[in-house]
């Protein structure tokens, strides 16, 4: 197993526990998302594999390891993007290559190339604030993908975008990991993008956050989303994820 | 662009506006209505006129020389001891306990307060007057470097962090570009008070410099004169500023889009 989560809580004050008693493991090169309403401590669970924060009790292992801080085996995106404004959408990219002391020539090269990857040739001398949302996500992975880690993590990355560029970001991000397989864990609190994208789905619970279900989606990809077994398997997760917003009370 | 050129042709003509008045005033009063003595208030023309004379005798070369080079000297130290500082205590947490009261003390004390205690400590030469520009212009270099170091966006942190990154990394490439929009506000604010607080501390104490020109003119009744050296000073400061801000506008290229 990739990644092995064992006996994990957290209490971010004495009184509340926000994620209560969690074991998960991961297969290698797997596409797992994490599904739940806000509240339910899937990001928190997500930060706990990239070491921004520490479980209360239990511990994390990436390849047998414990984890105990922010590592570059596992590349992070997040929903709002994290890009550094100072620096072009090229430098923000070959960012990871650089902290690697790789040459000046074949960091830029590793960049461009990347870049390419994401749909972005000829946009790498644009700053930041020159891009699009969707443009900048797209850095953000090709930012976290040129430091080749083994895990990506992924904190509701198309969560801001609007439903096309979603849609069209996560064919992209399937072909990419077709094409480059890595462990990905992905947070998302939309149903249907967990049924395109993964192939487990980790529902999570509410009160205290936890692990509620975990489903196989075992659908090939690409997957159709008017496809009746994608419908199918949407209802009977909606069901789910509803259950535990109702446990949050009047919203 | 013709919204952007008549957006400059109106400044102009505020300055040329500021010029008239000051001239028609002055004109007025000497030869027309004499509603002070005319010696209060000379025309542009006469100011012009004893900046060609003191430039001719060399004078206003020297102030102009003295000035700039205690304001350098003095903005130089503040500089530097306020980014250092600055970033020492916003990365300590023991250094912050320690020095932060001490500096929030000082602060709100106006520095001329302090300058007859400068001259005092530092004598009448160079000294106290490089010392009063540093330690004015401190306050404003700290405390901007202070609060841009402090209030890095920490997902930034952990983007940089989890690309490997570390802690000398992480300051290198994240926090100190992340702070220096906040710094180079911070010298900038100093520098303009470096200005300010030279023309005070030669009034007190010098023997040459723009400050001590305009109070020496004053011993002698030389309206003109004081107001050539006001008018450099602006000059001055205005010709600074605007290499300052090129030179923010150029280091800060990746702001110039979300403005």
């Amino acid at each position: 197993m990739k990644i092995r989560i064992t006996g994990v809580s957290k209490r971010f004050t004495p009184e509340t526990l926000a994620l209560g008693d969690v074991d998960l493991a991961l297969a290698e090169n797997s596409f797992t998302c994490l599904l739940g309403p806000s509240g339910c401590g899937k990001s928190t669970l997500l930060g706990m594999i990239a070491g921004f924060v520490m479980p209360t009790t239990g511990e994390v292992l990436v390849d047998g390891r414990r984890v105990t801080g922010a590592g570059a085996d596992r590349g992070v995106v997040f929903q709002e993007y994290a890009l550094f404004p100072w620096r072009t959408a090229i430098e923000n990219v070959a960012f990871g290559p650089m902290i690697r002391r790789m040459g000046r020539a074949e960091r830029r090269a590793t960049a461009e190339r990347y870049l390419a990857l994401v749909g972005l040739a000829g946009h790498g001398e644009k700053f930041p604030s020159e891009l699009s949302g969707g443009m900048k996500q797209r850095v953000a992975i090709a930012r976290a993908l040129a430091n080749q880690p083994s895990v990506l993590l992924m904190d509701e990355p198309f969560g801001a975008l609007d439903a096309q560029t979603r849609e069209i970001l996560q064919e992209e991000m399937l072909r990419i990991w077709e094409n480059d397989r890595k462990t990905v864990v992905f947070v998302t609190h939309s149903i249907s993008e967990s049924i395109f994208l993964a192939d487990r789905i980790v529902v999570m619970s509410t009160r205290p956050g936890g692990i509620k279900e975990v489903v196989d989606v075992g659908m090939a990809y690409p997957r159709e989303r008017t496809a009746p077994e994608f419908i199918a398997l949407e209802r009977r997760l909606k069901q789910l994820v509803r259950e535990e917003v109702e446990k949050l009370g009047v919203i | 662009m013709n919204e952007k050129l008549r957006g400059s042709l109106l400044r102009s003509l505020s300055v040329v506006l500021f010029f008239v008045l000051w001239y028609s005033v002055s004109l007025l009063n000497g030869h027309v209505f004499h509603w002070f003595n005319p010696v209060l208030l000379p025309t542009p023309w006469e100011v012009l006129q004893s900046g060609i004379e003191l430039t001719r005798t060399g004078e206003l070369q020297a102030d102009i020389l003295a000035s700039l080079s205690r304001v350098v000297q003095g903005f130089l130290i503040a500089a530097i001891a306020g980014v250092i500082l600055g970033t020492l205590v916003a990365r300590s947490r023991l250094l912050e306990q320690l020095f932060e009261p001490m500096i929030e003390l000082l602060r709100p004390i106006p520095p001329l307060a302090f300058l007859p205690m400068m001259v005092l400590w530092f004598g009448i030469g160079e000294g106290s007057k490089i010392a009063f520009i540093a330690y004015a212009a401190f306050f404003p270099v700290f405390t901007t470097t202070f609060e841009a170091m402090r209030f890095v966006d920490p997902l930034l942190l952990r983007a940089a962090a989890s690309l490997g990154a570390s802690r000398t990394e992480l300051f290198r490439y994240v926090i100190l570009p992340a702070a220096m929009p906040g710094i180079i506000t911070g010298l900038r604010l100093a520098f303009a008070l470096s200005f300010f607080v030279i023309v005070a501390a030669e009034f007190i104490a010098a023997d040459s410099g723009l400050g001590y020109l305009i109070n020496d003119a004053r011993t002698f009744f030389l309206v003109s004169q004081m107001l050539l050296g006001a008018a450099v000073i602006g000059i001055i400061g205005f010709v600074f500023n605007t290499l300052l801000r090129r030179l923010e506008a150029r280091l800060l290229r990746w702001r110039k889009t979300t403005r």
